[in-house]
């Protein structure tokens, strides 16, 4: 064992701190997703499209500022604003144009709406960006690395990656939090999320709500989209992957979740790039092993509330 | 439209018949149009249930690399067939037992997961799968008659076109057995089955380990026809594509998957011909119209102009 | 009245801090009509939840014909012979009456036949005579979730008769039935119910159906039974009048000195 790890410790902490990242990104994604689906109930596919653009229009913003010979810090900001952007402009529309008429169909055709829109998506993303990646990652190197001292040795490791990421995920777990709790607008919408129908009786303008929310969530797909495009090279198919991932952590975590989407994504996380480091082969698979395993135990998720239904 | 359903189905095959004589690479879209309805009658089986599987690609890609991998030791088309059916047959009872417990949005994407751990599997391991170079298929002997290629695609086609007319008989049947109406009530009220004495989740698990049946069946098709199999056959973005041929049919009568498949390869071919990079988001949009204009799919459309009802 | 049929003994279950059971102990006799009656959230449903299988008592035991049940699956006690309907009438909604009636009578016998149909004769006929004994032949053709209130909370009980049990039990068979119509159906409820033999419990706020039809009444009180007995000495007790029917009656039927 102390052999093992005189051998991997380094790699070992590269993979929590690369893990803790990642799972930053990932919960910021997969929150977005399950608060769309706690609201709206509806599965967005193209949820993945929408943190693909997110960070196609963030690399494309950050060129451009710097292109107009503004300092290297603006593309920090960039990020964001991007994200809000994609939130403000793509959300209502979708929710406005397709998903509105589609609120009393059934599951199944929701789901084809999403996919159906995704296969759109992909596409328009390819016209307007290209399949030659892209790559710009300013507010990255311009943040600097910071060496971590781990088991006697020292990890160098970027302090985007160390605090930005896993910041903007905690700032948004816990402003979720709080929102949702505390605020009047967040609890209209959790009382819309667990009893539709009561809420709407209420008087609850449920069709604003819906329009919020999926505007929001839109936006935190982007997010994690806009925050991801400094670390990696932008290329075709990271919506396809996104969504897939997102999936397994909405599943794991129970619908509607947002602590368990965050524990989650963690697990995911962490487990993905121990996977990398160690086991590249099985990277791709480990969240949904873990997702199996715990619905094995869990069928609602790890979070999730069993339904028993009047009879 | 019940009664006239066999007439259709004879006049769908005759035309089919017609296209492939006529033009060579017709008959090839065909097969794999065939192929691909073969599989989606599974789909709809689970959609007659109420649920959703994003993973059946994994049967196909299951049964296509069966034929990949036995052609060396089992040459002859009719033999592999029947193997890649058992296969996908015990592999769907296997995942079946696992995944008929859950239902709706956990149902999906636990298939989702199988058939994205499935696809990891074919793409790493490189040394057995070749990864995503895949896996040459050559020409190989139908019944114990050795053919040369136009002979080979010609059978392959006829054998397609007999499946699909035996399954759509042997399914249309089932669907309207007590335990094809049961799978129906699960959908509307899985509780009332039980307090019927019907295990509802073995009634979902015959419905199911049929499904996987017909998704290798049509895999070891798609396998014999483009004679070529990569992971990409088991990647989730396939198992929407079997949904979608699913509802773009309607899911009425068992012609449904067929008329959906028959129009999806057409478009998708006429589509990737003329607008090379912009195919995926024509079928896209093409769905969304389906679903937003024409709710019942082609078969309900099919219904109307017919004079009767969608069912 | 002959034997026990179903005897419950000590059954307790407690939903967080509400207690829907707290000791029942009740012996249904085989051939009776009982009616249980009490306030709302007082346990009722709660006891067929558990007798059919849908609920596990904490504590306590079930047993029917001598063999112990608690525990069991709804599906393997409806093979015993016990069936329910339900206070939400739970009808399979795209199927016509006619199919959801013949899809009881095909369960009742095995469903593990992939290639004959549900349309075969026997089953239809099978459901015809149901419905019609029921009154409901003239909409055998309608889709379930067509139907109005009465009619579904009858074609519920009839897919439950259609299993051939020996002991029913239903769950207010006569709420959303018209108050014009109610005595009507009741009449024929009981006399498909008499005529097949079946044993029935159920749960009732109508003190008239009550009073003609049960052969005795449970009063249930807070997940405990308070009284038991023939209908015109349970109704008669004043403390019954007081906590039960007082409350059931009030704001539907005042006591209207001309009644």
């Amino acid at each position: 064992m102390a052999e093992w790890f005189q051998d991997n410790g380094l790699l070992l902490g590269l993979a929590l701190l690369d893990g803790l990242s990642s799972a930053g990104l990932i919960f910021l994604v997969a929150v977005g997703l399950n608060l769309v689906f706690g609201v709206l109930r509806i599965v967005n596919v193209a949820h993945g499209s929408l943190y693909a653009i997110g960070a196609y229009s963030a690399a494309s913003i950050g060129i451009f500022l710097a292109s107009l010979g503004l300092p290297g810090w603006a593309s920090i900001p960039a990020l964001v604003v991007s994200a809000a952007l994609v939130g403000a402009v793509l959300g209502p529309l979708i929710e406005r144009f397709l998903l509105r008429r589609i609120y009393a169909q059934e599951e199944v055709v929701q789901l084809l709406v999403t996919f159906a829109l995704f296969m759109v998506l992909e596409d328009v993303q390819k016209l307007v960006w290209g399949v030659q990646p892209i790559h710009h990652d300013t507010a990255m190197t311009l943040l600097g690395t910071i060496d971590i001292p781990f088991a006697g040795d020292v990890i160098p490791f970027t302090n985007y990656q160390l605090f930005v990421l896993p910041g903007f995920a905690v700032v948004t777990l816990v402003g979720l939090a709080w929102f949702l709790r505390r605020t009047l607008t967040g609890r209209v919408i959790v009382a819309v999320t667990t009893d539709r129908e009561a809420a709407t009786a209420m008087g609850i303008d449920a069709s604003r709500i819906y329009l919020l929310t999926f505007s929001f969530g839109a936006a935190l797909a982007a997010l994690g989209g806009a925050l991801s495009s400094p670390t990696a090279a932008l290329v075709p198919g990271i919506g396809a992957q996104t969504i897939v991932l997102s999936f397994a952590v909405v599943a794991t975590a129970g619908l509607g979740q947002i602590e368990g989407a965050a524990l989650t994504s963690l697990m995911m996380g962490l487990g993905r790039s121990i996977a990398v480091y160690f086991e590249p082969e099985l990277e791709v698979v480990v969240p949904y092993i873990i997702m199996v395993l715990v619905l094995l135990v869990r069928p609602q998720g790890l979070f999730g509330v069993t339904e028993t239904r009047r009879v | 439209m019940r009664k006239i359903e066999p007439i259709l189905a004879v006049l769908l095959a005759a035309a089919m018949i017609a296209a492939a004589i006529a033009a060579p690479w017709l008959r090839f879209v065909l097969t794999i149009a065939l192929a691909k309805g073969i599989a989606v009658l599974g789909i709809m089986l689970l959609l007659r249930a109420g649920q959703v599987s994003f993973g059946h690609a994994l049967y196909v890609a299951f049964g296509a690399y069966v034929v990949a991998f036995l052609a060396p030791r089992l040459n002859d088309a009719v033999l592999l067939l029947a193997a890649a059916a058992v296969g996908a047959g015990l592999l769907g009872l296997l995942i079946g037992l696992f995944v008929a417990r859950y239902r709706q949005i956990f149902f999906g994407m636990l298939n989702l997961a199988m058939c994205m751990v499935f696809y990891s599997l074919l793409e790493k391991l490189y040394h057995i799968t070749r990864g995503s170079d895949g896996i040459r298929v050559e020409v190989m002997p139908v019944a114990g008659q050795a053919l040369d290629r136009v002979a080979y695609e010609w059978a392959i086609f006829g054998i397609a076109l007999a499946l699909a007319l035996g399954l759509g008989i042997l399914l249309r049947l089932y669907l309207s057995s007590p335990m094809g109406e049961a799978l129906a009530g699960i959908k509307t009220r899985e509780t009332r089955l039980e307090f019927m004495g019907v295990p509802a989740r073995g009634v979902l698990l015959s419905a199911y380990v049929i499904s996987a049946v017909v998704g290798g069946i049509g895999g070891a098709l798609i396998a014999m026809t483009s004679r070529h199999v990569t992971p990409l056959l088991s990647y989730w973005t396939a198992s929407g594509e079997l949904v979608f041929i699913a509802i773009l049919g309607g899911a009425g009568g068992v012609l449904g998957p067929f008329l959906g498949a028959a129009a999806y390869e057409l478009i998708r071919v006429y589509a990737a011909a003329s607008f090379a990079d912009a195919w995926q988001m024509i079928l896209g949009a093409a769905l969304l119209l389906v679903i937003l204009f024409a709710p019942g799919g082609l078969w309900g459309m099919a219904g109307r102009l017919a004079g009767g009802r969608g069912r | 009245m002959s034997e026990v049929l179903l005897q419950a003994a000590g059954l307790r279950l407690a939903f967080g801090g509400v207690r829907a059971a707290d000791g029942i102990d009740l012996a249904v006799m085989g051939g009776e009509f009982l009616a249980i009656i009490g306030p709302n959230g007082a346990g009722k449903t709660t006891f067929i939840n558990m007798t059919t299988g849908y609920l596990r008592p904490q504590s306590g035991e079930i047993t029917y014909e001598g063999r112990r049940i608690t525990g069991m699956a709804p599906r393997a006690i409806v093979k015993l012979g016990i069936a329910r309907s339900f206070q939400l009438p739970q009808l399979f909604l795209e199927h016509t009456v006619e199919q959801n009636l013949a899809l009881a009578v095909a369960s009742r016998e095995g469903i593990w036949s992939p290639l004959a149909p549900l349309r075969r004769p026997r089953y239809r006929e099978e459901a015809h005579d149901l419905l019609e004994r029921f009154g409901l032949a003239a909409i055998a053709g309608t889709r379930a979730d067509a139907l109005n209130e009465g009619a579904r909370k009858l074609a519920d009980i009839a897919m439950a008769v259609a299993l051939r049990p020996r002991l029913l039990l239903m769950d207010e068979p006569t709420s959303g039935v018209a108050a014009s119509e109610k005595m009507a159906v009741v009449e024929t409820l009981a006399r498909v119910l008499r005529e097949a033999k079946v044993t029935a419990v159920f749960v009732e706020h109508d003190m008239d159906v009550v009073e003609r039809f049960a052969d005795r009444v449970a009063v249930w009180s807070q997940g405990r039974i308070a009284a038991l007995g023939p209908p015109q000495e349970v109704l008669a007790d004043p403390a019954v009048q007081r906590d039960v029917i007082g409350i059931e009656r009030h704001p539907a039927t005042p006591e209207a000195p001309h009644a």
